[in-house]
């Protein structure tokens, strides 16, 4: 019977696997609901949608993921559609499944994911395809769309690297890019009526419904056609009713989605041990490497009440001791510092935290600094200045000043921090040898800053740094990528610079990502289909887990890679090291992220000049496409309001009263 | 200017009542560690409102203190840890409120105000039961008597230090085998044992160990342990008394 619980299949494997925990589900705020929730039509059709959600990597990676988590919450409040979630199991469990013959099942009920409707995929990078793979093989799904039946889930993926779905084309049936939460709603809708109907023309006409919106993009409803020399001649529909360009989906009112409104809370230790609320959506400072600020404008905040509410409700459904106020760059809300001091006034007393993950230095300051540790733990502070020298951030367009870095941390060692982490990225395009050495100067300079303004020795400064690979959708998306070895050399460089000088000694230190996956990452980020074979091959040999470096193997994809791209006349060094030219199709020019193309070369050819672009929420609008095209526009404060302090969160004292008393 | 740092404001209010507290660890939530549970339990601390006392410093911890766990994949009616609070309160409100708090399989059983003595001294011993569906009842009774038999039965487990060698026999006080009807009815043993706490703890899977080292027993299906109680070591006959049992009977005097 379809939808029943396989726990009992499942339970004896787990003494034998280590974090058991991870795999029985029963988390504070998750929900299993009746198999058959929406009932029945007259003729027997089912009117329930079923979504198996997965987040590729392993449950404590993927159990704190806002995304999945919204769409779990969004789909679980209709009443004619359930979700369940899945996440990737650990090679101990792999084994154990494939000797007992029990496939992969969702943590929820325990229902096998080939039972569902719908098995969606949330990819936030692309070293998750070959868990995708281990998945969809464990649940008895065929690996590619093209063997599917009527009994097998439409396979839909989302996420970020959905953006360039076309390595893992072979596999999905279906895309869906942009924000999820209107999208899937959309989707179960189709579904909906579909089944309704008695699923009439079966699986094509359902994938065909979907492709019809413009909004979810089919890619066996588009062929792809080559050059001679192995760039894409043109990538065009093979039936009439598909849209040329598949449309981002943007949600405008992010105070009309309070997501999550019951973050769920593992049992298990997970990565982010905290309350998250994401204070605003995109980000317009124009940063040219990065394909988040790109994909996601316009800008859209949460209003502070919204905030407030969120919060509120957030902590008395979990119990976390940290509030993390997530966006791309969250000191940029226009009302951050009233947030930050209603919220620690409001927490004052509580042992609760705030964090801003993602902080710029031009946007920082003590003030607001204090406000994050006043209820909670000082940790260290983070920067990613990103590039070593002031030429490089013109290049990517990260306006910080050598200037405003040291004011920054003069204040916070003045202040007693008394560790500063600084992020960088080496191989950005035109970068040399001289850029990335430049980061040696500016930590020191930091460390001499440091001791001057704290008068002590004991100061500290991280310099962690790893590969740049370029991103589809991002001015960056026709840059050459630095090689591995040519990645590696320099950062041996920089740890030389930074190692010789004795006056600083152990005060920096030197953390860094060798540039080995990287590239495999970039293949992954900007293949096209024929990458797909690479995947698969990888699988097969064994690949799992490959954003975890005790799994990941870069030998073992190049010479995957080296076999499955023989007949096409490519290689890794053709998609990676190689710059594009204005003219190339891109693999991923037919997924319409609002951005125009025209904008995004102009910015590539403002990059090698050297010339800043301004954040568009505070300048004039610098056409990059997306306002206009999508009928949105950025969306920011002041709304002048502030929170008043609550009193329903401080612990009542007669609650617990002893009655005698 | 230099500054050490030292946290701005008073100290934390001072702890003025201490509770035992006993809990139970049902179904799939064996599978649950004791990290596991002391991150939930401090959740659940959090959103019932409880008033913590907390340590001192700039890391502060809510004060809890936790006694022999069982290990993940045991099932348990009688695991316990103390907590400090920083203003008076009723135990038994306190046991709803936490019992809300917490997923469904893990239990807030008995709350009671610490009146006397150390609860760590008194789990001088456990009683578990160890199901063994799959296997021949007979089989299983034969083995116990075997391991019975024995004067020693040396163990090896896996410490974070090394390996390390001890005996799992002398520690058993009692074992006896009944045999039951499971749901599928067929007849399968459940072996009691009590265990007296010796260091290392001899654990459940040390008992399967020596079983299978004494007598080969192996079984087809992972065996189900539970922890039926923790506390007391009484003789003749030998059984787990209440480690609350002396708080509950100040309170009550």
């Amino acid at each position: 019977m379809p939808g029943q619980s396989r726990f009992h299949e499942l339970e004896p494997l787990l003494t034998r696997v280590s974090k058991p925990i991870q795999y029985v589900g029963g988390e504070l705020n998750s929900t299993v609901k009746d198999w058959n929730i929406g009932g029945f039509g007259p003729g027997g059709e089912e009117l329930t949608v079923r979504w198996a959600l997965m987040y590729p990597d392993a449950y404590e990676v993927g159990v704190p993921n806002q995304g999945v988590m919204i769409l779990y919450e969004v789909i679980n409040e209709r009443p004619d559609a359930l979700a369940e979630r899945t996440y990737a199991v650990w090679p101990d469990l792999e084994a154990e499944l494939r000797a007992a013959g029990v496939p992969q099942l969702t943590v929820d009920a325990h229902r096998s994911v080939r039972d569902f409707d719908l098995f969606g995929i949330s990819f936030s990078t692309e070293l998750g395809y070959t868990n995708m793979l281990t998945a969809l093989d464990l649940a008895g799904i065929p690996l590619h769309a093209r063997d599917r039946t009527d009994g097998d889930p439409i396979v839909i993926i989302g996420g970020h690297a959905s953006f360039n779905p076309e390595p893992v084309a072979d596999f999905i049936d279906a895309a869906i890019v942009g924000d999820g939460e209107e999208a899937v709603l959309a989707v179960t809708d189709i579904v909906a009526e579909h089944k309704a109907e008695g699923s009439p023309g079966g699986r094509e006409e359902l994938l065909m419904r979907l492709a019809q919106t413009g909004g979810v993009y089919v890619p066996a409803f588009y062929d792809v056609d080559y050059l001679p020399d192995g760039r894409i001649k043109r990538v065009a529909p093979n039936r009439s009713g598909v849209p040329w360009r598949v449309a981002k989906h943007t949600v405008m009112d992010l105070d009309a989605w309070p997501y999550p409104k019951q973050p769920l809370v593992p049992l298990a230790e997970s990565v982010h041990e905290r309350m998250s609320v994401e204070i605003f959506r995109g980000c317009t400072r124009g940063c040219r490497f990065c394909q988040a600020g790109m994909i996601t404008r316009p800008v859209r905040e949460r209003s502070i009440t919204g905030i407030g509410e969120m919060v509120e409700r957030g902590l008395q459904a979990t119990g976390f001791e940290e509030v993390g106020l997530l966006s791309l760059s969250s000191a940029d809300h226009s009302e951050i510092a009233t947030i930050t001091k209603g919220l620690a006034d409001r927490y004052e007393g509580t042992n609760t935290g705030l964090s801003l993950p993602s902080t710029r230095v031009d946007a920082f300051n003590i003030d607001l600094a204090n406000e994050l540790t006043r209820n909670g733990r000082r940790s260290g502070l983070t920067f990613a200045p990103e590039g070593g020298s002031e030429r490089i951030r013109r290049v990517i367009n990260k306006m910080v000043s050598e200037d405003d870095l040291i004011r920054t941390v003069a204040a916070a060692y003045g202040a007693g921090w008394r560790q500063v982490k600084l992020y960088f990225m080496c191989g950005l395009p035109t970068e040399t040898d001289e850029d990335v050495l430049q980061i040696a100067e500016l930590a020191k300079r930091v460390i001499d800053t440091g001791r001057q303004v704290s008068g002590r020795r004991d100061i500290r400064c991280t310099v962690s740094i790893g590969g740049f690979v370029p991103k589809p959708h991002t001015p960056f998306q026709w840059a050459a990528q630095l090689g591995a070895d040519e990645t590696d050399a320099r950062l041996e460089k920089l740890r030389e610079a930074i190692r010789s000088d004795r006056r600083y000694g152990s005060a920096i230190g030197f953390r860094y990502h060798d540039g080995k996956p990287g590239i495999i990452e970039g293949l992954l980020s900007r293949g096209d289909r024929r990458v797909g074979r690479v995947i698969e091959a990888v699988w097969r040999d064994g690949g799992r887990f490959d954003g975890w470096s005790e799994y990941f193997s870069y030998e073992r994809w190049m010479s995957c890679a080296a076999t499955a791209l023989a007949e096409f006349g490519v290689d890794v060094d053709w998609y990676t090291t190689r710059e594009r030219e204005e003219t190339e199709v891109l693999p991923w020019d037919h997924i319409d992220s609002g951005l125009d193309k025209e904008w995004l070369w102009q910015d590539w050819l403002d990059a090698l000049d050297e010339t800043e672009v301004e954040d568009c929420r505070w300048t004039p609008c610098f056409d990059c496409g997306v306002c206009p095209q999508m009928g949105t526009e950025i969306e920011i404060g002041p709304t002048g309001k502030t929170l008043l302090p609550l009193t329903v969160i401080r612990p009542d004292a007669q609650r617990y009263a002893p009655a005698e008393s | 200017m230099s500054r050490q740092r030292t946290p701005d404001g008073p100290p934390p209010p001072p702890p003025v009542q201490k509770l035992r507290i006993r809990y139970a660890r049902r179904g799939r939530l064996r599978f649950s560690s004791s990290r596991d549970f002391a991150r939930a339990i401090e959740r659940a601390l959090r959103r019932a409102g409880v008033p913590m006392a907390f340590s001192a410093g700039f890391h502060p911890h809510p004060k809890i203190s936790y006694a022999g766990a069982a290990p993940t994949g045991a099932a348990s009616e009688a695991e316990y840890f103390e907590i400090s609070v920083t203003e008076r309160v009723d135990p038994e409100r306190v046991r709803v409120a936490l019992d809300e708090s917490l997923p469904d399989g893990l239990n807030i059983l008995e709350v009671v105000e610490a009146r006397t003595g150390s609860l760590a001294e008194r789990l001088q011993a456990s009683e578990w039961e160890i199901a063994f569906p799959g296997t021949d009842p007979e089989r299983v009774r034969a083995a116990v008597e075997q391991l019975l038999a024995v004067e020693a039965a040396p163990v090896t487990r896996v410490f974070k230090n090394g390996p390390k060698t001890f005996d799992a026999r002398e520690p058993i006080v009692a074992a006896e085998v009944r045999v039951e009807e499971g749901p599928d009815s067929a007849r399968y043993a459940i072996l009691r044992v009590v265990v007296q706490h010796t260091t290392p703890v001899v654990r459940p899977d040390d008992i399967l160990t020596a079983l299978r080292s004494v007598a080969d027993l192996e079984s087809a299906v992972s065996p189900v342990v539970t922890r039926r109680a923790q506390g007391l070591l009484q003789t003749a006959p030998a059984r787990v008394a209440d480690p609350l049992a002396a708080d509950k009977e100040a309170v009550g005097s």
